[in-house]
């Protein structure tokens, strides 16, 4: 069985942590960063971005996270997650862990009262899937090496590079798992690479 | 593609997305900045913060506009604001500027002392007090998205708040243990909606979350209230009332973060200064106390 870790320093930790545990996998929440050795996969949740970096920077998590990732272990960035995984931000200089090669729009859609949502079909996913997104992040720039999962309007809200996983919206606040599932055979696949 | 705007879930979650954090109040552009850098997850922008509305009397209503857009002009994270408990037009105005959340709030003065306002018809989600299961029922009823304990406000006594999330808690605790076949007797008993209770007793517990409010004034406080169970805190006067804002800012961030890291707390809590003047809620008449009005 495999172990995810959740950050939890700020935002939705508690909706991963159930959907993970319902996918019959082990759900721990991550405070601090020595905990990361002990999980096989690491998800940034939903939240404030801005929060959430000052957080990370706070406790010594930037160092942890980019070595956890250079170790080639997945980690799935949701909303918030993404802004934090981009290795640019559009208009600031405060991209953060800078391991996707990705240039991230913040707020892309505008404030709380265009948040929206919405069915989207993701590659690699059967069927169409409910997406939330809330003052939502997309993704304007990728790298020759990210693949692109899903789009709205023309705009990139889903991609997938190696190891890596970013959504704009929020599976974990819906009934659909499949983004998870799909986060889960990208550890599997780690794991078979690693040993 | 089809985009469904203002959705129950879209309102909920985004109040999810502000767990384990800390909403500060704030007057101008300037204390913005400062709470943004601290690491708040949003700011209520106001024309003055509980303990000065308190000490101005008068009527309080919703915050001049200027000042709401030169908050939302000066941070990236969400701007909330205030309208009075049961005015329609401030909270349409609100929306219509492109607040993120707004307090129905009882820190303002009631504009109608019947009824609240019907949440559920507005795109922008709301957050509204309560002080028990039957309030908070009765808020969701209306389509609160988030809940708040409604506390004290502007008395940087942590008593009442305290108070109204531990009733709201036992309220759940003991719904949920309830048969069947008690739960409408309960509902009238509450006040709250059957509905709404027959879905928190098959949860366990309440459909949106619920932040502490009104009195949290030192990092101990916020911690406190975290422990008992709530989802993040809001802090009024107790930031930009202390002796050093941006340590306090800082300070009670980290303490809701970390909320049983007591080393940590206790060394956050050295060298603060003081933190803002409380006052004993037994001195204050009932026309003085905030948390009776809305029903």
């Amino acid at each position: 069985m495999y172990t995810i870790g959740v950050l939890s320093l700020q935002g939705a930790v508690s909706e991963h942590i159930n959907q993970i545990n319902q996918l019959g996998a082990k759900g721990i929440q991550i405070k601090h960063p020595e905990q990361l050795s002990e999980i096989d996969g690491l998800i940034i949740p939903g939240g404030e971005s801005t929060a959430i970096k000052k957080l990370i920077d706070r406790y010594d998590f930037l160092t942890p996270i980019r070595e956890f990732s250079k170790a080639n272990k997945p980690i799935f960035g949701t909303c918030a997650g993404m802004v934090l995984l981009a290795k640019n931000l559009l208009d600031s200089e405060d991209s953060h862990l800078m391991l996707m090669d990705i240039t991230v729009k913040r707020n892309a859609f505008g404030r709380q009262k265009e948040s929206f949502e919405t069915s989207l079909h993701v590659y690699g996913i059967e069927n169409e899937i409910p997406a939330v997104f809330i003052r939502a992040p997309i993704i304007i720039e990728a790298g020759e090496d990210v693949e692109i999962l899903a789009k709205i309007d023309n705009h990139i809200v889903a991609a997938k590079q190696d190891h890596l996983l970013v959504t704009s919206f929020h599976p974990e606040l819906t009934e659909d798992s499949s983004l998870l599932q799909l986060f889960l055979e990208m550890i599997a696949t780690s794991k078979k690479l690693t040993v | 593609m089809n985009k469904l705007l203002g959705t129950e879930t879209v309102k909920r979650g985004m109040a999810q997305m502000q767990k384990g954090g800390v909403i500060m109040d704030v007057v101008n552009a300037e204390q913005a900045k400062i709470a943004e850098a601290s690491g708040a997850v949003a700011v209520m922008a106001l024309e003055r913060v509980p303990s000065d509305i308190r000490a101005a009397g008068g009527v309080a209503r919703m915050a001049d506009p200027r000042i709401v857009e030169e908050v939302m002009n000066a941070v990236t994270i969400p701007v909330m604001a205030k309208a009075r408990i049961g005015h329609i037009v401030e909270a349409r105005v609100l929306e219509a500027m492109g607040v993120d959340y707004i307090d129905e709030s009882e820190v303002l003065t009631p504009a109608d002392e019947e009824f609240h306002i019907l949440k559920s018809e507005y795109t922008v989600p709301f957050v509204c007090g309560c002080r028990d299961l039957g309030e908070a029922a009765r808020r969701i009823g209306e389509g609160a998205s988030m809940l708040r304990t409604k506390g004290e406000p502007g008395t940087g006594n942590i008593v009442e708040a305290v108070r109204h999330m531990r009733k709201v808690q036992a309220q759940i605790r003991k719904v949920t243990l309830m048969s069947d076949d008690e739960l409408m007797t309960e509902a009238k008993n509450l006040g709250a909606p059957y509905e709404i209770l027959r879905e928190i007793k098959k949860n366990g517990k309440l459909p949106v979350v619920n932040f502490a409010a009104g009195g949290i004034a030192t990092p101990a406080d916020a911690a406190l209230m975290m422990e008992l169970g709530s989802d993040g805190v809001f802090v009024g006067s107790g930031i930009f009332k202390s002796e050093n804002p941006e340590k306090f800012a800082n300070a009670i961030v980290q303490a809701t973060t970390h909320y049983t890291d007591y080393d940590l707390i206790g060394r956050l809590s050295q060298e603060l200064g003081s933190a803002m003047k409380g006052i004993d809620i037994s001195k204050l008449s009932a026309e003085e106390r905030m948390q009776e009005r809305g029903w």
